[in-house]
């Protein structure tokens, strides 16, 4: 049986040579949590499933950064590697899989161009095409009059899910229902779901966001944004039915290590690697 | 050394990486004269199945010729698949034929996720019963990395050696003679994953 994935993601800062890992607390403070080689060579002992190396300066000039963290990476570390932020063309792909990594995730670029996903796909293969979806919910007061929109009722009401670009900072009107699906048609072969309404408030993923995700689509979803405790992410497989779970601080700055997040699911009878 | 055929596809670096990490020398090669020369070979893979075929087009006679020689070949994912007659992901297009056999579409039942994705245990109970199978000496039972949406459906059922459950028994490895193949990822797949690396080049040459 297949088990379900515990991905630690490293936001990565690439202004200094090797890369910080950096965490915003409060989304105020920027906290540093490490080395981007140690943390990942310190998570694959741990028992992570895989991991997420997310570039936050996301800028072209750090992209050969990157390469050379995924190539240190890759020397000892024998899991896949999902690299985020800054890939916007076939080439950056086919760079970041030729220093090591197995996926990359796109978020904008695939909004701007939904073709790239298609030509990803094709050169590369599905298997490397993450798309990241960046969701927020949109209350309505009633479902009618929003038929061009995928509503789902929720405890808080009715609303359905916008798409968010540029981490959050601007919205598109894109229902993420029905741009989920479109991924999926062009070639993408996993979707990194967040929720920018609990991204950084450790309450919890989104569970109606990402189960409403997860029915409407045959390939894995990764379930991101909120976590702050193990029984969250027990609640993305219980409940969401999510493939694998993103998390970061918890890990981090070992609140809770992947070891003791792995042993408490298998006692919640979740299948997980141990 | 080991000889790793680089016909353009993905990531390259973590199979050699891999066998880095066991103190075993490696060579990624374009060049035909090298891998005519190889003692025990790789053919990784990534992609589509027509793809493959079409790119490993100038090698196909000297993987063929290894392998008819009894020196020892891994076939990894795509590499795996390439092994057999004909894929349903890219009908018309013939396979290396070493395993007469056609690869399928992995079925979309029960919600299951397609491609089948992440980390699935591998019951190597085939190979124990029928033959001797050096390539999981000190595996038993452990989880490897697949990322597939195609399985291999051989006609002759004796060369699977072990499978992996995802709705039904997937073929997860293919053995005959000094040729292996693996759907998984051995280089993706931690510990176990490097002591199958180990296994293969353990094989008499």
């Amino acid at each position: 049986m297949l088990t379900k994935r515990i991905i630690p993601c490293l936001d990565c800062d690439l202004q200094v040579p090797e890369g910080r890992v950096v965490k915003g607390v409060e989304f105020k403070q920027i906290k540093y949590a490490g080395n981007p080689v140690e943390l990942a060579n310190k998570y694959y002992e741990e028992g992570a499933d895989e991991i997420v190396l997310l570039d936050i300066t996301a800028s072209r000039e750090k992209r050969a950064t990157m390469g050379n963290v995924v190539k240190d990476v890759t020397e000892n570390v024998f899991i896949p590697i999902c690299i985020g932020g800054g890939i916007r063309k076939v080439d950056d792909y086919i760079d970041m899989l030729k220093a090591g990594a197995d996926k990359c995730s796109t978020n904008t670029a695939a909004i701007h161009n939904p073709d790239l996903i298609n030509e990803a796909s094709e050169v590369v293969g599905t298997q490397a095409c993450v798309v990241g979806i960046d969701a927020k919910r949109r209350y309505v007061d009633n479902p009618k009059e929003s038929d061009d929109k995928n509503i789902i009722e929720t405890k808080n009401g009715y609303c359905w899910f916008d798409t968010s670009i540029y981490g959050g900072t601007e919205f598109t009107g894109i229902d993420a229902i029905d741009w989920a699906q479109e991924c999926q048609k062009r070639g993408a072969g996993e979707i990194l779901l967040t929720s920018m309404d609990r991204d950084g408030t450790k309450d919890g993923y989104d569970l109606e966001l990402t189960k409403a995700i997860n029915d409407s689509v045959d390939i894995p979803v990764i379930a991101s944004g909120g976590v702050g405790k193990p029984e969250h992410i027990f609640e993305a497989f219980d409940i969401a039915d999510a493939s694998a779970a993103l998390a970061a601080s918890i890990f981090h700055f070992n609140e809770y290590p992947i070891p003791e997040v792995k042993e408490y699911l298998k006692e919640k009878n979740i299948n997980v690697r141990l | 050394m080991i000889t790793i055929i680089d016909y353009g596809s993905g990531n390259l670096r973590s199979i050699s990486n891999g066998f880095s990490k066991i103190n075993v020398k490696s060579n990624v090669t374009k060049d035909p004269e090298k891998i005519s020369g190889a003692e025990y070979l790789v053919l990784p893979g990534v992609g589509a199945f027509g793809q493959i075929m079409n790119n490993i087009e100038p090698y196909k006679k000297l993987i063929i010729e290894h392998i008819s020689e009894d020196k020892p070949f891994l076939g990894v994912c795509l590499g795996l698949q390439a092994l057999l007659s004909s894929s349903e992901e890219t009908p018309g297009v013939k396979g290396l034929d070493i395993f007469k056999g056609k690869v399928k579409k992995l079925p979309i039942e029960n919600g299951l996720k397609i491609p089948h994705m992440g980390w699935n245990r591998l019951d190597m109970t085939l190979c124990e019963s029928k033959k001797s199978c050096s390539i999981i000496d000190g595996i038993d039972q452990d989880y490897f990395y697949f990322v597939h949406s195609y399985y291999a459906s051989p006609e002759d059922e004796e060369v699977i050696s072990g499978t992996t459950e995802y709705g039904f028994d997937v073929t997860a490895v293919l053995h005959q003679n000094n040729v292996f193949a693996t759907q998984f990822h051995p280089e993706k797949s931690g510990v176990p994953g490097l002591k199958m690396l180990k296994n293969f080049v353990s094989m008499q040459l």
